[in-house]
């Protein structure tokens, strides 16, 4: 008797993963091959260095340094974040031009920051966020992790 | 000399034909886990810059296994070790050979049947080699000189016996209904309809024996549900002390057994090639349609149609054998050798007597 309801759990599994099979391969060949991007995708994982996951707004990821409208960074080197920052990942160098303060090295290390944040929320200037969405970051060797955001101005377009 | 070089032909095609499905099993094996886990799987291996679901990818697995070291502990009885993989894969493949792929081809007159050997003695003969296909795996286990090794491989003979029993017994209803061992006089006598509606196939005739055949034949093949001999979390296996192409070989064996077993399962209980309606007589070859209609055929284009129903025949079972494999958590070796010797013995008893005095009654 028990190996009976055994034997009809048994084809129970069966019958849910027989119905994923058929499910997610129907789904597979309307979405990938008929290219019918109105049905539900077969799988719930993403195909990763091609389909990004989709970030909250909220999310914190790379920092970036925001400019002025001169193309100057808005970071006046008034050393809060280095201060601040638990896993002392900042390095910050400054510069005074015709009575203006400047940072001219703005170096964070990847490898040690554990984007908490404080360094945003810390800034007097706003001059540093954390929106850029980006979370992959390789190197071959730890100075590789070395990031300056002052030499990255291409995502000076993102300023929201 | 003519019949050893068909002979010999056949062979080749065959053991293509076995090479190239058990590459792409191991393909389909990744894809299927994957759906039915609502995963991608395996599609990165890219040929030209095409992936198409990661078809290339048994190639390029083959390829990362060929460059793999082939290391030999200093401990291993080596002789016996070098034996073991090329034994346990030799004596499953070599089963093909008795499988009747499809009904004699008439070309210009001459018939050419398929499959390399036939007779009263292919169920037997497939039998005994596959039971032979244990000592692989015993001596793979034993000559490791490795404990978990060794407990892999008494394990795995300990299964393939009891299991052995379990499956023959199940048979012999079969064979008692269709008074024959010959596998090419058992799908011969699946054609055609029982009450006008219902194909003649085993698995109407025998159910029960179906299902007992089913449940000893994946225990045979040694994977997931009855997967004592490898056991990933407790003992590793017989092939512990194996690595490179000589793991890859014990690996293709499963998937080679698997192919067999699907194989085995639509040659005795899914009526072979035969499907209702398609039909190859000497008075009419064609399709016959339940509604009445018919399309005439060349009796070589039916023959051609029934080999591919074999093989469809074949992929189904084998895609629902790795559905088995991916549903089901695996057994303790108590309970695999409970189910082998109170459950499936008995009922394949209680089977065949019933067979016999149905049969008994009948004629």
């Amino acid at each position: 008797m028990k190996g009976l309801l055994l034997f009809f759990e048994v084809v129970k599994g069966l019958l849910i993963t027989g119905r994923h099979l058929v499910v997610n391969l129907f789904r597979h060949t309307l979405h990938y091959l008929f290219r019918l991007k109105w049905v539900r995708k077969g799988s719930v994982t993403l195909l990763y260095p091609e389909e990004r996951p989709s970030l909250s707004q909220r999310h914190r990821s790379r920092h970036r340094m925001m400019f002025r409208e001169d193309g100057k960074p808005r970071c006046v080197a008034c050393m809060l974040c280095p201060t601040i920052c638990p896993s002392d990942c900042l390095f910050v160098e400054a510069e005074d031009v015709e009575g203006d303060r400047y940072a001219v090295r703005f170096q964070v290390d990847l490898s040690l920051c554990c984007f908490c944040g404080f360094c945003v929320e810390v800034c007097p200037e706003d001059a540093i966020r954390m929106d850029t969405g980006k979370l992959d970051f390789v190197a071959l060797n730890r100075e590789g992790l070395l990031f300056d955001l002052l030499e990255n101005k291409e995502e000076k377009g993102l300023n929201r | 000399m003519n019949l050893f070089l068909a002979t010999l032909f056949k062979l080749i095609i065959l053991f293509g034909w076995l090479m190239l499905f058990s590459l792409y099993a191991t393909w389909a094996e990744r894809k299927e886990s994957a759906v039915i886990q609502d995963r991608h799987g395996a599609n990165r291996a890219k040929v030209l810059g095409i992936s198409s679901f990661g078809i290339f990818q048994p190639f390029a697995d083959a390829i990362k296994m060929l460059f793999k070291e082939d290391y030999i502990p200093p401990f291993v009885n080596k002789p016996l070790f070098l034996l073991a993989p090329s034994l346990s894969f030799f004596f499953s493949a070599v089963v093909i050979v008795a499988i009747p792929f499809g009904p004699d081809l008439t070309l210009r007159g001459r018939s050419f049947p398929l499959g390399i050997v036939s007779g009263d003695f292919t169920l037997p003969l497939i039998f005994a080699l596959l039971s032979m296909g244990v000592y692989g795996f015993l001596l793979g286990g034993l000559s490791s000189r490795n404990k978990y090794a060794a407990i892999g491989g008494m394990r795995s003979a300990a299964q393939i016996l009891s299991y052995e029993v379990a499956m023959i017994l199940a048979l012999l209803g079969l064979v008692a209904l269709y008074s024959s061992m010959d596998l090419r006089v058992i799908v011969a006598r699946q054609q055609g309809l029982l009450w006008g509606f219902l194909p003649r196939w085993g698995i109407f005739l025998q159910p029960l024996g179906f299902l007992l055949f089913l449940i000893a034949a994946v225990a045979m093949t040694k994977r997931v549900p009855f997967d004592m001999p490898e056991g990933e979390s407790e003992i590793v296996g017989f092939f512990l002390e194996y690595s490179g192409l000589r793991f890859g070989l014990f690996m293709l064996t499963d998937f080679v057994e698997t192919i067999v077993v699907s194989l085995l399962t639509t040659v005795l209980f899914l009526g072979g090639w035969h499907l209702p309606g398609l039909i190859s007589a000497s008075g009419f070859s064609g399709v016959l349609f339940p509604w009445g209609g018919k399309v005439i055929l060349s009796p070589l284009t039916v023959q051609i149609l029934q080999i591919l129903v074999f093989q469809a025949k074949t992929v189904l079972v084998f895609i629902f054998l790795l559905l088995v494999r991916w549903t089901f958590p695996r057994y303790r070796f108590d309970q695999v050798m409970d189910l082998g010797w109170k459950s499936l013995l008995p009922l394949g008893l209680i089977n065949l007597t019933a067979t016999l005095i149905l049969l008994r009654v009948v004629r």
